[in-house]
């Protein structure tokens, strides 16, 4: 998609220094559900200037209890309805919407752009596999992953582990068959775009993998 | 001696590997990611990346949920 110039009023209550350095990011999102689809707008309404978009599925009314869509989204791949929402925070965005099943071998082409990776998968077994290929490939770029997001409460038990390139949030225990709130999901969602502004801000000057 | 976790230690011995931690740890859930010194091991070399003395070993714990 073609770059727009952006209204400089959009940005203006950012934190001074961060949008400048957060225009000229890339950042994956593996998943555009609870924590992909609230952790995109964060990153947009941050001034993120790209982000690439990786989902299968379609829009249901059972998602909308958590994720970042409207019941005018039912039936809509999840990743064009959120790139009409994010376009409409912020028009100059530079989206790459891929509507498909990631598979492993799927990483590199997908995700070589990429400043750091969110990882916002449903199944733990994704989770793994996905961990494992984007270290093997980018071992010098971050993948921010979330674990244990489902239930109600227990807010003190969301916290943020780190070892190397990998970091961690959510509770690790908790699963998907206890039912999943809005609150929490979207907790550690912000948590995700927290951090990879955190990340970036603090490399200083991305754009250049 | 090791750090797990940045909290709990095992004492190490000559050889000893990822698998050794899990069982000393009686870590038996199967869905984990584990770093050793900030390094990723996979699965598959569990039983045989050889872990330094006085290492740092993180285990992630995946659970489902996105």
């Amino acid at each position: 998609m073609g770059q727009l110039p952006v209204d400089n009023r959009l940005f203006e209550r950012n934190v001074p220094g961060s949008t400048e350095v957060l225009a000229r990011c890339t950042i994956a999102l593996a998943g555009c559900g609870g924590l992909g689809s609230n952790a995109a707008i964060a990153l947009a309404r941050s001034g993120v200037g790209r982000l690439i978009l990786v989902d299968s599925d379609a829009v249901e009314l059972s998602n909308l209890n958590r994720q970042h869509f409207f019941q005018a989204d039912l039936g809509r791949p999840k990743v064009e309805a959120l790139a009409d929402h994010l376009k409409a925070i912020n028009p100059a965005i530079e989206l790459a919407l891929h509507t498909k099943r990631m598979q492993r071998e799927d990483v590199f082409h997908l995700f070589a752009a990429a400043d750091l990776l969110i990882e916002a998968f449903d199944l733990a077994e994704s989770k793994k596999w996905l961990i494992e290929e984007w270290c093997s490939l980018f071992p010098d770029r971050p993948i921010i992953c979330a674990s244990g997001i489902s239930g109600l409460g227990h807010t003190e038990s969301l916290t943020v582990r780190r070892s190397g390139n990998i970091v961690l949030c959510g509770d690790e225990w908790s699963e998907m068959a206890q039912g999943l709130c809005a609150a929490r999901v979207g907790i550690v969602a912000n948590m995700q775009a927290n951090l990879a502004i955190e990340l970036l801000m603090s490399k200083g000057d991305p754009g250049t993998c | 001696m090791l750090t797990i976790n940045n909290r709990d230690k095992i004492e190490w011995h000559e050889g000893m590997n990822v698998r050794d931690v899990l069982v000393a740890m009686k870590y038996d859930y199967p869905l984990i990611t584990v770093t050793v010194n900030g390094e990723l091991v996979t699965e598959e070399k569990y039983s045989t990346f050889n872990i330094p003395d006085n290492a740092n070993v993180i285990v992630f714990h995946l659970a489902h949920g996105g």
